[in-house]
């Protein structure tokens, strides 16, 4: 991630917390994995892939047996990954001189210090326990699988031919034997001291120790000390890592650091988009009372305007009347008066006649 | 009616496919729920997620957001000569959400346990939380938006008053969500880093995801408006024909205006991330077939249509905008998801996969065409004129 990017993140996150955020939004910042938690140092340059660490998982989980016993060297010809049947599995990635006869890299969970899958599984399914396991809880579980998408490691697994009850399956680092003061069944099972089971910090010193000692054989890198804020699980190895099929490219960034600037902007859009959509509303309807007012004015000033020129009228109408009846009346006097005069000279002749 | 005209309405080409699609749907159904994921999907543990996630889910929310696009245009913008679009919009964002929730069943492992994220144990770092609750929450409001259309068609008026009234709340509630959640799916894949194409992968997906989404729903609204002319002319009054041609000018310019800053964010983007050089690599020629092809392209052809006032350009490019969101999509799910791993181990649908897609939406547009045909979606009720 660039540098500006972050401080952008981080300027949002900042506006975030102006419109008070939740503090359990802001929680994981502070959580970088417990100090005295556990872990198990995986040196590969000690591992045969002997294949006991898996018959041992098998073992203590209760998984069910495989097809190929475990002591069947083929199954090393094939890259596996973990599977719903499979919590470790060891893959030879190169052919190599006797006694080994290959570089070999068993894989399991990593028990992130902030663990990817926990961070994303959206009913809390994943713990991240004192001890330093990261465990899962198949009791809630929705099984939207959101956690084998997130996990850089592709760990988890789903039961996806169980039609009722299916559930993620992954190593516990052997939560309840670590509990009970037992060492992982792994670790117990290898017979090389491939494993090394104990505090995470022990296990770094240890790690630096051994490359001190023997700096030909090692590569000068812990796996996990740092890959995305730190894993419990570690590996030193005397190839370089992308040759173990382990990728080199994930960054130091925990997943919650990921998330944390989208997840700061939701107060930020649920305090401040009912302001301003409310605001434009309020806008826009006010607009709309003035138009409609203005509108009601122009339509009451037509009607006066209106009103006003029909009164003139029927005032022109009246007086046009008027006169016509003036008219009227006086065509009718004339009339009459003609009338009149007409009888008389009618009389004057008459009596003229007599 | 006579038998022989009853047939004649029953068996038309739509009826009949969507009958068979059903029907073969049903047992593939049944298989997922008695046999497990396993038994009909391609699905593994590397790629834990198919289609029913990155078409039904991602492609189906997106191209639902007509709803609350329209909605805020006419109730909070001001923009009232679109006021006909507004139900037919709910009404498809409504059905929208209800068959991604209906796919979701199918897709998670337990679908009964659906409601434990907000009532057993919170996981509240999660995206998939604000996703989940989002969708939950604006499910029941553009129900409530819905709601008086069927209302009316039920004749009862005064609870219609009452949901009336609360147009704005609904509205604003609306887009809050909506916003929301629409980034949110974006911000799903802040987590991959690892796995996404460095060209898709971005800090900026929420905002991507965002803006695409008001493209998406702009065009679908113009898509939806041309389809509904031409399959249900008889159902719409003159005031609904009038409208649609101010919706395909309206949202034209605006889509236009929408992709071209969708544009603008993804070069920033591009620009933020820095990886100019994986650009003239086989997954960057097929991000510039994206990028130009259904993002420049598309807002060219809209800023034309509305400059010629040619609708027939419109309508095409809002037919181009949509596919260029479900190509966007399922980039992001599926095409550049795992872009790492060799092709034996990705992932590629399962036929049974593809038919409970089909079976889903068949089911969408079947109780899209009863509804149109019965409430007054695309007309308006002889009760309640100018109300609506
Ligand atoms: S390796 Fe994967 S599954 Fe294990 S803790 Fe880390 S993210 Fe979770
Ligand atoms: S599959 Fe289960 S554990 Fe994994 S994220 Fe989903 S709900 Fe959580
Ligand atoms: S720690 Fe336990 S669960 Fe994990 S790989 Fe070893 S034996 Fe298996």
């Amino acid at each position: 991630m660039s540098t500006s990017r972050r401080s952008f993140l981080k300027w949002v996150a900042g506006a975030g917390i102006a419109v008070a955020v939740p503090k359990s939004v802001q929680a994981h910042d502070h959580f970088e994995g417990y100090a005295d938690s556990y872990g198990v140092l995986h040196d590969a340059s000690l591992c045969i892939g002997c294949r006991s660490c898996e018959a041992a998982c098998h073992e203590v989980n209760d998984l069910p047996a495989p097809e190929k016993p475990f002591d069947d060297k083929s199954v090393l010809n094939t890259i596996r990954r973990t599977d719903d049947t499979n919590y470790t599995v060891v893959n030879k990635y190169k052919e190599g001189p006797p006694p080994k006869n290959g570089v070999f890299r068993k894989q399991q969970c990593n028990h992130c210090k902030e663990p990817a899958c926990a961070s994303a599984c959206f009913v809390g399914a994943f713990t991240k326990s004192p001890e330093g396991a990261v465990v899962y809880d198949e009791s809630v579980c929705v099984g939207c699988r959101y956690c084998l998408i997130a996990c850089p490691f592709n760990v988890p697994t789903y039961t996806y031919d169980d039609a009722l009850t299916p559930k993620v399956m992954k190593c516990t680092m052997c939560l309840p034997r670590v509990k009970e003061g037992k060492l992982p069944g792994c670790v117990e099972a290898c017979p090389m001291e491939a494993l090394t089971f104990g505090k995470r910090e022990d296990l770094i010193t240890i790690a630096k120790e051994r490359m001190r000692k023997h700096p030909d054989r090692y590569i000068n890198h812990i796996y996990g000390e740092n890959e995305v804020g730190g894993t419990n699980w570690l590996y030193i190895s005397e190839e370089p890592f992308e040759e173990l099929g382990m990728r080199t490219d994930l960054g130091i960034t925990p997943a919650p650091e990921l998330t944390s600037g989208a997840l700061a902007m939701v107060p930020v859009i649920i305090g401040m988009w009912p302001v301003l959509l409310g605001g434009i509303y309020v806008i826009n309807r006010r607009k709309d009372i003035i138009a409609k007012k203005e509108k009601e004015d122009a339509v009451a000033e037509m009607k006066a305007v209106t009103t006003a020129e029909g009164e003139e009228k029927v005032k022109k109408a009246k007086e046009q009347a008027l006169k016509q009846q003036g008219f009227a009346v006086k065509r009718e006097v004339k009339k009459a008066l003609e009338e009149a005069a007409k009888a008389k000279d009618e009389n004057q002749n008459g009596e003229e006649a007599k | 009616m006579s038998d022989q005209a009853v047939k004649k309405s029953l068996f038309t080409p739509f009826n009949i496919i969507a009958a068979l699609i059903i029907l073969g749907g049903i047992p593939i159904a049944i298989m997922r729920f008695t046999q497990g994921l396993g038994a009909v999907t391609n699905l593994d543990h590397t790629n834990p997620w198919g289609i029913w996630i990155g078409f039904d889910l991602l492609t189906g929310v997106a191209l639902a957001a007509g709803g609350y696009v329209t909605a805020a245009a006419v109730e909070l913008f001001g923009m009232k000569k679109f006021h006909a679009a507004v139900r037919p919009a709910i009404l498809t964002g409504f059905l929208g959400y209800s068959l991604v929730v209906f796919a979701l069943l199918f897709d998670v492992g337990r679908p009964w346990r659906l409601p434990y994220p907000f009532m057993v144990n919170q996981g509240v770092t999660s995206i998939m939380f604000e996703v989940g609750a989002c969708v939950g929450l604006y499910l029941t409001v553009l129900f409530l938006e819905f709601s008086p259309a069927a209302l009316e068609w039920l004749g009862l008026k005064k609870i219609r008053k009452v949901v009336v009234r609360l147009t704005i709340l609904l509205t604003v509630f609306g887009v809050v969500l909506s916003t929301l959640h629409q980034s949110s799916l974006g911000a799903m894949y802040l987590i991959v880093p690892s796995k996404l194409h460095p060209l898709w992968y971005s800090s900026y997906l929420p905002v991507f995801f965002f803006v695409s989404s008001i493209a998406a729903g702009l065009s679908m609204v113009i898509f939806e408006s041309t389809m509904s002319h031409r399959n249900f002319h008889d159902k719409m009054d003159a005031h609904h024909i009038e409208a649609s041609r101010h919706v395909t000018f309206g949202f034209g310019r605006a889509a236009a205006l929408v992709l071209a800053g969708y544009f603008a964010v993804k070069v920033f983007g591009l620009a933020l991330g820095n990886h100019w050089d994986l650009l003239f690599t086989g997954y960057g020629f097929w991000y510039q077939l994206e990028l130009i092809g259904f993002v420049a392209f598309p807002c060219f052809l809209y800023a034309l249509g509305v400059r010629d006032k040619n609708a027939k350009i419109i309508k095409f490019a809002a037919f181009w905008t949509v596919l260029g969101i479900v190509l966007n999509r399922l980039n992001i799910s599926f095409f550049c998801f795992n872009y790492h791993l060799p092709a034996s181990e990705r992932y590629t649908p399962h036929w049974m996969e593809i038919g409970i897609s089909l079976f889903v939406i068949t089911i969408g547009l079947v109780v899209y065409k009863f509804i149109v045909t019965k409430m007054p979606i695309l007309h308006q009720h002889p009760d309640y004129p100018e109300e609506h």
